[in-house]
């Protein structure tokens, strides 16, 4: 219609004679394309964030969907698994013991201990389920993997360390070995810049300490890897020392490759030796990256690594179904009811401008409702998807029935007074004839309804379900959080990688939304009808 | 379409039915403090791994909605154990006492307080009364109470960069922000404020931002902003610590050893408190108990040193598992 206003009435061949009209008409048609520009640019502008927003939430949330596994030598046999009592066997020492047999040089309490770090603290609850199902079997030594713990996978998806550089020196001499302690000479002094540059302590006549506040710097000779802790120069060149941090042959010849990693050791979360140690296992071909399946199909955890989503998933399915199977049939009644048989009195009056006013309430009060009403006065269990699909059917509801009477106000009369004409009842007219008509309606007011509450978090905070619930929920009574209430303590957890965790749940949740939608709309073609 | 309804509504009759049938509870339920959340959460997870009883299940309700729930009564509708980032008060424990509870007091570390920036930025010292200087609503200049009129660290003091104010802090719901007014703000607290009862004031005009309970938040917008400040937990810093600094409050930094050792002066005490009706009634509390009390839980190499809990001393430790272990009762 626009179009042929704009261009059908141009200035010459009009009725707009004078300057003065023909000015007022060029400023409509000015005022017109400023609206049309700038409701293009607002949809361009929404677009913009809205790709902006899912491509950094998927951007950050693609580390999450895959983890780097370790392959252990677990040595299952009869002294250390009882295949009738899979239970009562000490797993941790068997993949410690496991784990150790990968480096035979470790010693010493605390050495060990940053061993047993580099593989998830689930490990052993793992190869036990692994023995239970039936996946493993006991008897002699099985290869394994198990999830790495979440700073060496974090270190292998390069997301730690990652501001490192390296550098080669064909110049080495000598090696010295001393205990845990090597000494390198050099016949040019280069090494003296990088470690200059590394933030090296300057100390008399040159020489230079590496302190734990300055970049690390990693010789590595052959298979061994030296720390380097001074350099300082010597008769023909420089003289490096440092600690050891995988045996080092001591006629070890040939370039020495110099890795220098920004970030200080006491800064990052995974230190030099491990580093080493991890380099060791990928070189060796021990680990490997897979489908995080312990993401997608664990239950909740304070390990990031062991944090899956499944229990929060199975939650909100739980909850879902409840908050459906009350507000829909309950929602579409009372709006059958209130539009097709109420009287219009002032009660009817009264009841309708409350159900608008409780659409428009607060989803916290609901929430509280259900601590009074659900928890304290009919004693259901707290963190129940069971109450949790009450609230959110309570704060549904008033959704539902204004969309189901819009639905069913928009039917048009023909179809009642044609009904009414061949002799059917009024309840005939309205489940036979009108309801099926407006089905398309009331489907679209109830997935708006189905998916406001599926991302609820306040109401849910009152009922108990904002808690830690390892255990995947077997039933509606059973304890459970939902979808929104993981993303939400993922996000305040201090663990890096849970970071990349939460956004992976958050596209869980929009996939849970897409998969709710389709449903719906399979249905609402299904129903659909057109003149 | 009839039929569709029809399920529906059977659906409807078969939860109704289900709500008569809530089952008797064989987990461990556990309330209170977001703060001391992370560490219990990580005892839990252990017990439940052991696999002879289920995982218990934890709620972040904050101290005092948990001791409210934890006093409310003795029963498989009330929880077992309740977590607190402070010491039970003493209308809580007469509140319990009056429903017949017995709470059994366990301290299980330490958490510090810190106030740090981005490493793009100098690491400063502070006083805690330069920290009250800057952040209070009302401060006493030349003895006399006025309205805050520093608006620049350097303001305060000359040694501090001339830098804006800007604060990121937690909002008064958060039992951080009590802790940190209660060790820093009221200590420093000059006379003339204290009589004028302003002591727990936090100024409003834009230099303490309220950034919410979620401190990864913080963390990302001190990244941002290398003139900002924000105030968190310990364990935040430690996981961040590539990225921000601890400020040094008077002279001591925000380290694992000087918090443990009583050197840091922001440093608060976290408690669980269990309840003793409930033991042998509930399957696991005892164990539940033991499980956080050995050292390679909560000692200086535990699993939850690295979650940033802070042990206490060696010997505080002993006495508390043993007392834990025994049960000893408040009150009884």
């Amino acid at each position: 219609m626009t179009d042929t206003l704009a261009g059908g009435a141009t200035p010459q061949n009009s009725q707009h004679t004078n300057d003065e009209a023909r000015a007022r008409l060029r400023k409509r048609y000015a005022a017109e394309s400023r609206f049309k520009w700038l409701g293009a640019g607002a949809v361009l502008l929404s677009a913009f964030f809205l790709l902006l927003l899912l491509s950094t939430i998927v951007f950050k949330a693609f580390p999450a969907f895959h983890a780097n596994q370790l392959t252990l030598p677990l040595n299952l046999s009869a002294e250390n698994v009882d295949p009738d009592n899979l239970t009562g066997s000490n797993y941790d020492t068997i993949v410690n013991d496991a784990l150790l047999s990968l480096f035979p040089q470790v010693e010493g309490r605390q050495e060990r201990r940053q061993v047993r770090g580099l593989v998830s603290s689930g490990a052993p609850t793992l190869v036990r389920q692994a023995l239970q199902n039936g996946s493993l079997q006991p008897g002699g030594t099985v290869d394994h993997a198990v999830p790495m713990d979440d700073f060496s996978d974090l270190y292998l998806k390069g997301l730690l360390a990652a501001d490192s550089t390296e550098t080669t020196v064909e110049t080495l001499q000598n090696v010295a070995i001393d205990g845990a302690e090597a000494t390198l000479s050099f016949s040019d002094d280069s090494l003296l810049q990088t470690a200059r540059a590394a933030g090296a302590v300057e100390e008399d006549a040159g020489a230079l300490r590496l302190t734990t506040g300055a970049s690390s710097i990693i010789a590595y000779l052959g298979d061994g890897a030296v720390k380097l802790t001074a350099v300082e120069p010597g008769d023909t060149g420089v003289v490096a020392r440092g600690s050891i941090l995988s045996p080092v042959v001591a006629e070890a010849g040939g370039p020495v490759r110099l890795r220098v990693i920004a970030t200080p050791e006491g800064q990052r979360k995974i230190s030099d030796r491990e580093i080493v140690w991890v380099d060791q296992l990928e070189a060796d071909g021990r680990t490997a990256s897979a489908w995080n399946t312990q993401f997608l199909f664990g239950g909740a955890s304070r390990e990031a690594e062991m944090a899956g989503i499944w229990g929060a998933v199975v939650g909100s399915a739980l909850t879902m179904l409840v908050t459906l199977a009350l507000s829909f049939p309950i929602g579409v009644s009372a709006a059958i009811y209130l539009e097709e048989f109420a009287p219009k009195n002032r009660l009817t009056g009264f009841i309708e401008v409350n159900i608008n006013n409780l659409a428009a309430v607060p989803s916290i009060v609901f929430g509280l409702l259900g601590l009074a009403v659900f928890l304290n006065w009919f004693n259901l269990p707290r963190s129940a998807p069971l109450v949790g699909g009450m609230v959110l059917a309570l704060m549904t509801l008033p959704t539902i029935i204004i969309a189901s009477r819009a639905a069913l106000r928009a039917v048009p009369p023909s179809i009642r007074e044609a009904a009414l004409g061949v002799g059917a009842s009024k309840i005939q007219t309205v489940f036979h004839h009108v309801l099926p008509l407006a089905m398309p309606g009331i489907l679209t007011g109830t997935i708006i309804g189905m998916a406001q509450a599926l991302g609820e978090t306040a109401p849910l905070l009152m009922i108990g379900m904002v808690a830690f619930i390892v255990d995947i929920p077997g039933g509606f009574t059973s304890p459970a959080t939902v979808l929104p209430v993981q993303i939400f303590m993922w996000a305040d957890f201090p663990e890096p990688a849970f970071q990349q965790k939460t956004s992976a749940a958050i596209l869980i949740l929009l996939g849970f939304l897409v998969l709710m939608n389709a449903v719906a709309v399979v249905l609402r073609k299904r129903f659909e009808r057109r003149w | 379409m009839k039929k569709f309804l029809l399920t529906a509504s059977a659906a409807t009759i078969a939860l109704a039915g289900a709500v008569g049938t809530a089952a008797a509870r064989d987990q461990i339920r556990v309330v209170g403090s977001s703060t001391v959340f992370p560490f219990t959460t990580a005892v839990a997870e252990r017990l439940g791994q052991s696999g002879e009883f289920p995982t218990p299940v934890v709620e972040s309700t904050g101290t005092g909605g948990g001791m409210k729930l934890f006093c409310a009564g003795v029963g498989e509708s009330h929880p077992d154990f309740t977590n607190a980032s402070r010491a039970i008060k003493d209308s809580e424990l007469e509140d319990c006492k009056a429903n017949g509870v017995t709470p059994v007091e366990i301290k299980v570390g330490f958490d510090g307080i810190v106030i740090s920036n981005s490493k793009a930025a100098d690491q400063i010292d502070l006083t805690k009364e330069q920290i009250f200087a800057a952040l209070a609503k009302n401060v006493e200049v030349d003895g006399k109470v006025v309205a805050n009129p520093y608006t620049n660290w350097s303001d305060i003091d000359e040694s501090l960069p001339n830098t804006k104010i800007e604060v990121l802090g937690p909002p008064p719901t958060s039992g951080t922000r009590d802790a940190f007014v209660e060790l820093v703000m009221e200590e420093a607290c000059p006379e003339a404020i204290e009589a004028a009862d302003g002591c727990t004031e936090i100024r409003e005009d834009g230099a303490y931002v309220e950034a919410g309970e979620n401190d990864n938040l913080i963390v990302q917008k001190l990244e941002a902003n290398a003139d900002a400040f924000g105030i968190f937990g310990f364990s935040f810093l430690d996981q961040n610590a590539d990225k921000l600094q601890g400020s040094t409050i008077g002279g001591v930094a925000p380290t694992f050893d000087a918090i443990a050792a009583g050197d840091y002066g922001v440093s608060r005490s976290l408690f669980i408190y269990a309840k003793k009706e409930h033991v042998g009634a509930i399957k696991g509390m005892e164990e539940f108990i033991k499980e956080y009390t050995t050292d390679a839980a909560w000692g200086p190499e535990g699993y939850l040193a690295d979650k940033g809990l802070i042990p206490l001393p060696d010997d505080a430790r002993a006495q508390q598992a043993e007392d834990a272990q025994a049960l000893k009762g408040m009150g009884s």
